[in-house]
């Protein structure tokens, strides 16, 4: 394949890329040890291939895939937040335990003090943020590792939310809007709509950004990888939403189930939304940086003490979403809500998604994909009628691999780089 | 060449509880000419460099920063000024490619959004003027880079903001014979660039190749500071461990004061 060399930015050589290029780039980048999430989307494929060959009527159903969002709501938002915490090689082994203490204390704002949901749902965010501070402060004003700290954090929220509960009562809500959050669809139409516009906006982000690169004469992704990523996007909402838009309910007539779970774009809104502050703000260049190298950070005048709370607080906010979520599909909260292995599966759905626990290395999506990947595997498993010893067994042997992989990556990249 | 200095240090004074590091230096850089800082271990070239970057503050004596008196307390004053400092440890993130480290903690934006074209542009200028042509792509991670790429990504990044001193702390220490090669030839285009520039290093070799001027420090005094054609390598050496040479250097009896701040040498 001939390549054409080109000059830009201010008379660099460069080699311009083509399609052909950019996809060798991206495989030496790979063998260089940087995978991204790319083992997860694979996982995720074979997993699905092989629950879907072994329970095709129960798996492959519609009304699993919805009920598959459902469940790992919870997961997916903590692990989202977690992503922020781990780019800082932090950790927050609170995070589940703080999402229940946040979704206790909206339940406790609704049913028994009889508040409306727009103050319960403010409270619980606030409360999550509350939480994130304190934790983010003795991590970075005293020095304490966040290991520890959290740790201290996560028996504590134990004991919170035992006595929030008053010694361990259940208290269920009945507020129509915070059980409709994790528990009701969109209606058709809106499910397309919302589609359409998700698979628009994408597209017109994308082309945007090929058209300015190339104004300024600056090397842009060849117009064929733009063009693989709009319609590999598209190809997968739209099919996506043609499922969940089929009727999946047994009995149409008595209660007729069908269109995208609310839950669904509520995960797009904070996954585009925190993916556009990593990658397109200086606050996200500032937490890869302290990520990377803290003390080159701190040269080049970043507040390193400001960026590790704010992790801390950015943790537990997206904790206290999910704390909503989860008592929104429970319609009720317990003492161990959050508990049990809601943390572990959310450190694990970001480490599997191929956020790098040493720090410097992530991405929001991760938490969507490695999320994802557990949700199948509990959900399929469970199908296939293993018990959840078996379950807890293979989910832990899968974030072993993942964070095998990680470490493996890290030792390539150091023996390639430099 | 310039006949004022662009960077005028006089009877700097700088200690640490009972111990003082510097007594009485002075040291001169001038805009266009490259003045390596010499000294054994221990002689105050890190603390002087610490001084003028603003990360220590002094006991005492004047900095002018051309022709005006500045004091300096903090790394930032210094930026501002245009005084750099490319530390030997480079301080740039592996994680990050060419461009996000150059403009790390001063990006550049547009509203709320990082402008990225416009960094990459600046970027791609300021390597340009320095005429490397030696790295693959300006997105590249850091990780990649060899040694000597690094180097150069940490001495842009310096020039990157209009500098007029750049102080560079050992540049070439970890790097092999050719790409030691290219970072002088950065370090001495840097100068012809109309820079001041202090070059600390260890290897004399380095220091004959680019320098202009040789200022070597001595237990904590400023021994000498001549001109690079002016004197041979093995003067050089005698400053660096005795504080004199021939008629070059500190008067014969001034050492012996400083012998009671050894350790071990009695009271």
């Amino acid at each position: 394949m001939t390549t054409t060399t080109t000059t830009t930015a201010g008379g660099i050589q460069a080699v311009k890329p083509t399609v052909g290029s950019y996809v060798r780039d991206y495989w030496g980048k790979v063998r260089g040890g940087d995978l991204g999430s790319l083992p997860a989307v694979l996982g995720l494929l074979v997993l699905v291939a092989i629950f879907g060959i072994a329970r095709s009527d129960t798996f492959l159903s519609a009304f699993n895939f919805a009920n598959l969002f459902n469940q790992s709501a919870q997961v997916v938002f903590i692990a989202m937040g977690l992503v922020f915490v781990l780019l800082l090689g932090e950790i927050d082994l609170s995070a589940g335990f703080a999402s229940g203490v946040c979704g206790a204390v909206m339940a406790i704002l609704l049913t028994n003090e009889g508040l409306p949901w727009y103050v319960a749902i403010p409270a619980a965010l606030l409360t999550g943020v509350v939480i994130g501070l304190v934790l983010g402060s003795l991590v970075a004003k005293l020095g304490i590792p966040s290991f520890v700290v959290t740790l201290a954090a996560f028996l504590a929220f134990q004991g919170v939310l035992l006595l929030l509960l008053s010694d361990g009562k259940n208290i269920s809500i009945t507020d129509e809007f915070v059980l409709a959050l994790n528990k009701s669809n969109m209606s058709v139409t809106w499910s397309w709509i919302v589609t359409l516009v998700a698979v628009a906006g994408y597209a017109l982000a994308q082309f945007n950004r090929y058209r300015s690169r190339i104004k300024r004469g600056l090397i842009a992704d060849p117009i064929g990888i733009v063009l693989a990523r709009v319609i590999g996007l598209a190809v997968l909402l739209i099919a996506g939403t043609y499922i969940l838009t089929q009727e999946r309910s047994i009995n149409p007539v008595i209660n007729s189930l069908k269109g995208v779970p609310i839950v669904v774009p509520i995960i797009a809104v904070f996954l585009v939304f925190w993916t556009f502050v990593l990658g397109r703000t200086t606050y996200g260049r500032h937490v890869y940086a302290v990520g990377g190298n803290a003390e080159a950070a701190r040269r080049a005048g970043i507040s390193v003490d400001r960026i590790r709370i704010s992790v801390f607080v950015i943790g537990s906010f997206m904790a206290a979403i999910g704390g909503i979520l989860v008592v929104s599909r429970a319609s009720s909260v317990d003492p161990n809500t959050g508990g049990s292995n809601i943390l572990l599966y959310s450190v694990g759905a970001a480490v599997i998604g191929g956020t790098s626990l040493f720090g410097g290395k992530g991405k929001v999506i991760h938490a969507v994909i490695g999320g994802a990947v557990i949700a199948v595997i509990d959900n399929g498993m469970g199908l296939m009628g293993y018990k959840s010893g078996t379950r807890f067994i293979v989910t832990g042997l899968i974030l072993l691999a993942a964070a095998s992989v990680d470490a493996l990556a890290r030792r390539r990249a150091s023996a390639t780089g430099s | 060449m310039a006949a004022t200095p662009l960077l005028e240090l006089r009877g700097i004074d700088k200690s640490f509880g009972p111990v003082q590091v510097l007594h009485d230096v002075g040291l001169d850089v001038y805009p266009g000419e490259v003045t390596a800082l010499v000294g054994d271990n221990g002689a105050g070239k890190s603390t002087l460099v610490k001084c003028i970057s603003g990360i220590y503050t002094i006991d005492s004596g004047t900095v002018t920063f051309e022709g005006k008196q500045v004091s300096i307390h903090s790394p930032r004053e210094a930026s501002a000024l245009g005084i750099e400092v490319v530390y030997q440890d480079l301080a740039l993130c592996d994680n990050l490619d060419i461009v996000q480290n150059m403009f790390l903690g001063r990006e550049k934006k547009s509203g709320i959004i990082l402008d990225e074209a416009t960094m990459e542009e600046m970027a791609g200028e300021t390597l340009r003027s320095l005429s490397v042509r030696t790295v693959k792509s300006l997105r590249q991670l850091v990780a990649s880079l060899s040694g000597g790429q690094r180097q150069t990504v940490a001495i842009a990044k310096a020039v990157l903001w209009n500098s007029r001193v750049v102080i560079l702390d050992e540049p070439t220490a970890a790097l092999g014979v050719a790409q030691t090669a290219q970072v002088l030839e950065l370090v001495r285009r840097l100068a012809d660039n109309g820079l001041g520039v202090v070059l600390i290093s260890h290897n004399m070799n380095d220091v004959f190749a680019v320098s202009d001027r040789i200022a070597a420090l001595y237990l904590g005094r400023m021994a000498a500071q001549v001109k690079a054609a002016d004197v041979t390598h093995s003067q050089v050496v005698e400053l660096i461990t005795g504080g004199r040479s021939g008629n070059l250097g500190l008067p014969p009896e001034k050492p012996s004061e400083f012998i009671d701040i050894t350790p071990g040498d009695g009271q």
